[in-house]
Formats: structure tokens, sequence, C-alpha cells
């Protein structure tokens, strides 16, 4: 039998060894001949030492989810040999570094095991401890594409790119690849009965993470102020809006930056810089995961009440508490929806792969200033760590941005007196204005009791006339969030409603349902509070399977109590452990408990 | 009760300062403390302060925390914007605001329990940062709001109204701040407004991190025979070690020193700030020096006062960061957005 790209192959490797631009340069080159790919990075919370491991599922049918199995692994790693090795696939491939000799207990009968000497060949080869590491490698690749009949120009081509300034480096792996390829074709029998062939499935696309994507939508939406304290795994959503930021943000005559980032001392201090930012006028943001989450609550219940717009990017990761910090999840939702003390909600927003990062990135500024209040992007480890595959992204030279309600100088001039929370227009969202513009335009901004007037208040009905107005306003946003993903077939008696990066899993399972002649309506939630489309595609269903990242069902909660649902008709499938959910995960599930409700 | 709205007295001789306005356009509205309360005497002594030194009321920004201290940028200057933020994080929205505004002016109104004990991590960073505004804290040894209990700068044997004395030794902002890096340090009295005024004035003037420890006592729970922050007991025990006259730009230095006391000093406006040495013994150009008095200081129970150091060479947040000039929030968005051709050259990297 042949398998012409679908192929699972995961790296076994050691944190710390150089070999994460290898594993890039794999999944680059298969990219680049057109077939659609999937990487993820299944990472310690450590700088050296402990095991990692990169998997690549060649997928030729474009699915976005990770694999369920693997059938090639490269283990390099002594000390996760085991584990690895019986971890393959019956039928599959092990590839392992063969200069030492392997313990004959460990052994299957249902693999292949191919050994290649990548640690003898690469110290005849090179000079130095560094390079020799790091050129094993590029080695593995080298076998990689012998085996999977991969393209040696296009890997070529990448190291060129790759290394344009630094010419010595592009020849030093330009024969790293050829040893491993050499010594595979010359020993081996090339390719395997799985293989990778040129496709034309990638054009307009590109391979990006949900972290770069987000820093440059930040840029796009013409954010000035960065805030933020380091946290895995948001960091690299601030070293994206940097790099770009001195890319684009640069005056050219004095080189002053127009853009000003502050690592802060903690979390609490990086949502009040956002909020001292945003109150003067500027389009602020920080970056952040669940930890940084709970300790912003106290200020973030602050914007909600005096109403400042603020977005909140944060890269959820595994909890709770520390947790697993490089693992991922969807795990915030709820503490995010209800942040801080008091009655408090927030507007949420939900991307599902680095594309939406970016255009949510923007539409998160434009909706925090029309509302006026922080618009959290919740994004999770598996978006914005790992590599996806997605169309190019675009952009409308006509956009300009939503500054909202505010007030100028001349409008201040013309009126008789401003006041801060008065509404107006019966949408809940009110006039405000900043400092530096008109002395008429001054109010104090408070987190105390006020009334409409902004003016300090203990009067029961004065304080409740503002919290119930912002109640108007939260469904004013209800009407502003991006409207849901839906496919809808009224033949379809099964529906699933989910959320974020579960998209691919579910739609790759809806896929296997459909071969088990199970129809299954889709709904992808993007926004939160939950908007009417939300609320006719539950009506429409009796029963509905609502699949996320988390232990608790916490979308669930949400649309239990957002919108009233009955809660026996929303039965959760839960995917926790830390790794990102696949499609098998799904149909299972649902076929399990289509099953039960069968039997009772 | 802010909306309660003082008379205005418009009298034809009345003091005008170059924006035309009064020393009355730059009051707020009645305040809600204590009678008595030092915080009042800061609040009137920043009045002056802001009206002499012609500043915009709509250019001016109040930041401040959660307690008593905090509640008084409603007591100046109406025309502000004033942040009232929460316990302790006064300095984060102080530096994210300046971040988006460098042109305004910023003073920030804390306290003893918002800045050394909830907000200390702030305090400190906010330093580290040599963030452009007034900072001032209100030192009354105590928390009022909550009804007396010891602040974390309750001198080592001063007594409560109630319960046993103060074993803990206290954190002094001034040396802290000196120890931090701040770049204009100071302390005063509020019952001393002749000293304050000039303080607060080049505080305002100041480019960088400018603290003012202000000793304001708190009639209610900490003006009791036994507390070392009561009026009498401030009165008897402080010291200037170092006075200093605001000379504001292009303004000559009028006053007639001795030789060898009198040190000028120039802000980065072109305005002056004047040393005049009461005690020979002190340096405030030494940030060596200027810790080890006050230390020494702490441990004798001395109230030191003055201008007790100063650096102007040192840059602000924006000098460090390498900020345009044009204040962040000022730029327009289609100066920021790269546009549609730089973004599809950004895709050919990602290929």
């Amino acid at each position: 039998m042949s398998q012409v790209n679908d192929v699972v192959v995961k790296i076994a490797t050691v944190n710390g060894t150089g070999s994460a631009s290898a594993n890039g340069l794999f999944m680059k080159a298969i990219f680049r001949m057109g077939v659609p790919v999937v990487g993820k990075n299944y990472f310690p919370s450590n700088i050296q030492g402990l095991p990692t491991w990169y998997e690549v599922r060649v997928t030729g049918d474009g699915y976005q989810s990770r694999a369920d199995h693997v059938d090639l692994m490269v283990a390099m790693n002594a000390q996760t040999y085991a584990q690895d090795l019986a971890e393959v696939a019956p039928g599959g491939w092990l590839l392992y570094d063969s200069t030492w000799p392997r313990s004959t207990l460990l052994n299957r009968d249902d693999i292949t095991v191919i050994g290649i000497p990548f640690s003898r060949l690469c110290n005849e080869k090179f000079d130095g401890v560094r390079a020799r590491i790091l050129m094993k490698n590029i080695a593995y690749v080298g076998a990689l594409a012998a085996l999977l009949d991969m393209d040696l120009d296009v890997i070529s081509q990448l190291l060129e790119d790759t290394f344009a300034s630094k010419k010595k480096l592009i020849e030093s792996n330009k024969e790293a690849i050829r040893l491993g390829y050499d010594y595979a074709k010359e020993n081996f029998v090339c390719p395997l009965p799985v293989s990778v062939a040129p496709l034309d499935k990638t054009k307009d696309h590109i391979v990006i993470d949900g972290n770069t994507a987000a820093g440059l939508g930040c840029v796009y939406a013409g954010a000035t102020v960065g805030a933020w304290y380091p946290i895995t795994p948001s960091t690299s959503v601030m070293d994206s809006y940097k790099s770009f930021a001195k890319q684009f943000l640069l005056d050219p005559e004095t080189g002053g930056k127009k853009f000003c980032i502050i690592q802060a001392e903690d979390e609490l201090s990086a949502i009040g810089m956002v909020l001292g930012a945003t109150w003067n006028g500027a389009r602020a943001f920080t970056p952040t995961s669940g930890p940084g989450i709970s300790l912003m609550s106290e200020f973030i219940g602050y914007a909600y009440y005096a109403e400042l717009p603020a977005v909140i990017i944060d890269v959820q990761r595994t909890g709770p508490s520390t947790g697993m910090p490089t693992r991922t999840q969807q795990c915030d939702i709820l503490t995010c929806a209800y942040a801080s003390h008091g009655d408090t909600k927030h507007v949420l927003l939900f991307p599902a792969n680095p594309e939406e990062c970016f255009y949510m990135a923007v539409a998160a500024f434009d909706l925090a200033d029309r509302l006026q209040t922080p618009v959290f992007m919740l994004s999770d480890l598996d978006i914005g760590m790992n590599d996806w595959m997605c169309p190019d992204l675009n952009w409308d030279d006509a956009y300009k941005p939503d500054r909202g309600k505010m007030v100028t100088a001349e409008d201040l001039e013309s009126m008789e007196r401003f006041y801060r929370y008065l509404d107006v227009d019966g949408d809940g969202i009110t006039y405000r204005t900043v400092p530096g513009e008109h002395p008429k335009g001054a109010y104090f901004t408070r987190g105390s009791g006020h009334t409409k007037h902004g003016a300090y208040t203990e009067n029961s009905e004065a304080y409740q006339e503002v919290v119930d107005r912002l109640l108007v306003k939260f469904d004013t946003a209800r009407t502003l969030v991006p409207e849901p993903e839906i496919e809808y077939s009224k033949f379809n008696n099964t529906a699933i409603v989910t959320v974020g990066s579960c998209d691919g899993a579910v739609k790759e399972a809806m896929d296997h349902l459909k071969e088990k002649s199970i129809g299954v309506n889709y709904c992808r939630i993007k926004g939160f509070p939950f908007s009417d489309a939300v609320r006719e595609f539950l009506d429409k269903h009796e029963q509905v399977y609502v699949v996320e990242q988390n232990r608790d069902a916490q979308l669930r909660s949400l649309l239990i109590l957002d919108l009233e649902i009955n809660p026996a008709r929303l039965v959760p499938v839960l995917h926790y452990n830390g790794m990102p959910i696949h499609a098998r995960f799904v149909t299972e599930s649902i076929v399990a408990e289509m099953a039960k409700g069968q039997a009772a | 009760m802010t909306y309660i709205a003082k008379p205005k007295i418009s009298h034809p001789k009345i003091a005008r300062n170059k924006l035309g306005l009064t020393a009355r356009d730059y009051e707020g509205a009645l305040s809600t403390l204590c009678a008595g309360c030092g915080h009042d005497s800061v609040t009137a002594a920043l009045i002056q302060a802001i009206f002499e030194l012609d500043i915009e009321p709509h250019m001016l920004a109040k930041m401040s925390g959660i307690g008593c201290s905090s509640k008084t940028p409603a007591y100046f200057v109406n025309g502000a914007h004033g942040f009232n933020s929460v316990h302790g994080r006064m300095p984060s929205v102080t530096t994210g605001a300046n971040a988006a505004r460098s042109d305004l002016t910023y003073v920030g109104v804390s306290g003893d329990g918002d800045s050394l004990s909830i907000g200390m991590g702030q305090f400190a960073h906010v330093i580290r940062r040599n963030l452009n505004m007034c900072y001032i804290i209100e030192n009354n040894g105590v928390y009022g709001l909550t009804k007396g209990q010891y602040s974390a700068s309750a001198d080592v044997g001063t007594v409560a109204k109630k319960g046993p004395a103060n074993k803990q030794m206290p954190i002094d902002p001034v040396s802290t701040a000196i120890g931090l890096g701040a770049t204009y340090i100071a302390r005063s009295f509020s019952g001393d407004k002749q000293q304050l005024v000039p303080l607060i004035k080049g505080a305002l003037t100041h480019k960088g991190f400018a603290l003012l420890d202000v000793i304001s006592p708190c009639v209610t729970f900490n003006d009791h025979v036994g507390s070392t922050k009561s009026y009498a007991y401030t009165r008897e025990n402080y010291h200037h070690v170092i006075d200093a006259d605001f000379v504001p730009p292009l303004d000559e230095i009028k006053a007639e020193y001795d030789a060898g006391s009198a040190m000028p000093v120039e802000l980065h406006d072109g305005s002056k700030i004047v040393f005049r040495k009461v005690d020979n013994d002190y340096d405030p150009t030494s940030r060596a020096a200027a810790f080890s008095y006050l230390r020494n200081s702490v441990n004798a129970g001395e109230i030191i006062t003055g201008l007790l150091y100063i650096d102007e060479e040192t840059g602000d947040m924006h000098d460090l960061s390498g900020s345009v000039k044009q204040p962040l929030a000022k730029v327009p968005y289609e100066d920021l957005v790269p546009g549609k051709e730089k973004l599809s050259r950004v895709m050919d990297r990602y290929r």
C-alpha cells in the first residue's frame, strides 16, 4: 500500500539543542511543495535538557487539527526512546540515531526500525560541539527528505532564503541535509510507502503562528502603547508587536518610536498602564495568560465601571494555578467573561486560528473604543505558538478605526456642559472626552459609585441608574461582536457548538461522522455576549454537543447563563489533558453519547 | 460631595496669572476630609503652585489611588481630568497615561498606605522608569478611612489611640526613593506652606520622577500625645536642612544669598531651583551622601525636610524608550498604519 500526502511524522529531541529550526525547515519544505501541513510543538517549561517533540501532519485534504497517531517517529532523544517507540502506529516506522547501540529489549515486531548514525556522520563532517549538535538535526531532515521523497531543491531554496545574510551557514546546512539524504538512499528502500508528492494547495497561503499574527494586528489597528509582563505562552505577541513596530513605526526623519512598549513589574501594573493610555486617547493593549488575568481582575472591574477601553489578549494555557504553562486549554472563558468583583461582564472574542488572531485583534480595538470597555481576545497556546497554514492576511486601505463616541474640543466649545455618563442615544454607550483637549471636558474618572453626571454618589437610585445602563450597553455589544460561523441544513438532527481552536478537529470529525451517515450542523462561536444568531441556532436543535477544551464545560455554562438555555439540551464534549484536541476524540465522544441516548 | 459648587467670588484686583486665570479657577470641589486635615493644606499649596506656574487646567492630569489622600484630586483644578484609580496602582495608570500623552503635567497624590504598603511595588518601579510626574505622598502614618491602623510609615515607638506601640521599622519613602534612583526628592510638612509651594513647583517642572513626601497629620486618628506624626511632634522635630526657591524661566534670581550656601540648578524648561543650605554638612547632589544622611536622621528620629536630592541629567521614560516628540495619542492613524502593500510583503516572509 502506498499513502501519499497523508502521513504523520513526530520528532523527539532534547530541548535547547536547536531542533526547532530543523523542524521548521522540514514543515516549511512540505508547505512549499504545495502540500497542506500542520505543525505542533510539544515543548517543556524548560530552557535546556527536557524532552520536546514536534509533530508534522502532512494532510493533502487540508485538515487543520493535529493528528491522532504517529506514522514515522524520529527518535533522537535516548531519554524518551521507550515512550517514543511505543507511540508509533502498527505498520509504522521509527528512525533513530544508530551511532550508539539500542537496548535489544526495545523492539517491536509490528514496525520498521531505521537506524542512521547521525552523530557519527556529523562528528566526521563538522568541527565544534555546537555545530555537530545543530547539524545532526539538519541531517535527520535530510534523511526524512529521502524517506518521504521530498524535493531537495525546495529544501535548498529554503536554506538560502533563511540564511540569506549568513552564506557560510547555507553550505554547512546543505552538507548536513546531504549526509542524511545520501545515507538513507544508500541503505534503505526510499521512499517509504508513505510519501509526500507536490500539490498546488498552498498558493496564497502562509505558515504563521497566532501570536505573530496578533502582534501584527495590533500594529495595523494603530495601537501605540503596549504594556505587559512576560508570561508563557503570550510572550511572542509582544515580541511580534515590537518587531513590526520597529519596522513600521519609526519616524523616518528622527528615528523616534511612534510606540511605547513598557515591560511592567507585574500584570496588575500592565493593565493599569493600558487604562492610563486609553484614558488619554491612545490605543493600548496587554498580552497575557491565565495567571495574568487573575492579577488584572481588580483593574478589569474598574475599566468596566469607569468605562475605559482596553484590549487584553489572553493566550490561554493549562490551568489551574501555574498548571502546565506549555500546554494548551480553553480554560479562561468564564474567568474572563466575569472577571472582577461585583456585577461585571465583559466582551470576548474567540479566534480559531492565526488568521483570525490578526483580524480579531483589529476588531478588538474597534469594539473596545466603540463600547468603552475591556475586550478580551481569547487565543490559546495551540493557536498562539504553533505554526498554522492559513490564507494570506489582507488589508483594506479604506479601513478607518472606530474610535467610538468621542467629544472633541470643538464640540465642547459649543456645549453648555459636558456630562460623562449620559445615555444620549439609548444604546447604553455614552460620550467620552480625553484629557488635554478642553477644560469643559474634564471629569473625575472613578471606580467609586457615580451618577450619570460623573459625580460621586452613595444614592441608591443614582447608582442603579448607571449599572442598569451598563446592561443596555452589554446588549448593544451583542449586536456588535462577530457573528458565529454556522453550517446548517434542516436535514441534520445533530448539532455541535464549539469555539476557538476546536474548529479544525470538529470540522474533520464532521467528515468522519458523515461517513457514518451522521449529518451534523455546526456553530462556532466567535464572540460574547452571544448574538441572536447563536440563540437561533440553539433554538433549532433539541440537543447540542458543546465541544471545548476545559474540564468544567465553561462555554456550556456561559451559554446557559447568558441565554438561559435548559442545561439538559447541552451535552458537554470536553478535552482537557493539555494537548490540542483531535478529530477522533470528537467523533468517538459524539458516537458514544449518541449510543447512550439510544440505550436510555 | 463633589457636586457642591463653591461660590465664585470675583474681585477686580484679584491676582491673575499669565493665562488671565485667578487662583479660584484652579480650585476644585469642597473637601469632604475632616476639619483640620493636613491634606487640605497640601491641596491649597498645590492650587497655589499650579496657578503660579500658569498651567492650563486641561493640560494637567490628576492621578490618585485609594484612601483619604487619593480623594484630594477632586478638591483642586476642576478643569483638569482626574483619575481616581484602584488602591496602590496610581503609578501604573500614570505610566500608561504619560506613555500616551507626554505633553500633560501629571500630579499624583497618594498616601503612606497607598504607596508604601499595597502600592510599594508600583511605587518602586515608577521611580525606576523615571516617569515624568510629581508624586506626592500625604504621609500620616495611619489608615484613616478604616479607622486608625498603623501604616508602613509609622515610626517605631509611636502610639496609636488604642493598643500597643508600633514595633516594626518604618518604610521611609525618601531614603527608599534615593536608593531606587529618583531624580527629584523632597520632604516637607503640610503646615509649612512657605516651604511646600516652591517644592511643588520644582516637582511639577522637573522632567523626571519627583517625589514629595509631605508629613500631613491625621487630626482624627494620629494627632495625639505619643504619636510621631502629630502636628505638635512634627513642628518640634522637623528640620530644614536645605531650602529651595523656585525661579520661573526668564526671571532673574533676585534674592540675595550668602556666598557658598546658595546653588542654582537649571531645570529643563529654563526655570531654576536655588538651593539654600541650612545644614552645611548636607550635599544634595550626591546620592550616596544624601542617602547616608537620611538614614541617620531616620534612626535619630529627626524629620529632615527640604529639597534633598536633584538630578536633572537622567532622561525620563520617553527619553529612555526613544519616543517621538509628538504625544503618541496625537499621532494620526494614517501615520501609523503600514497599509496593504507592506502587508503583502510581510506575507512573503511566511511562505
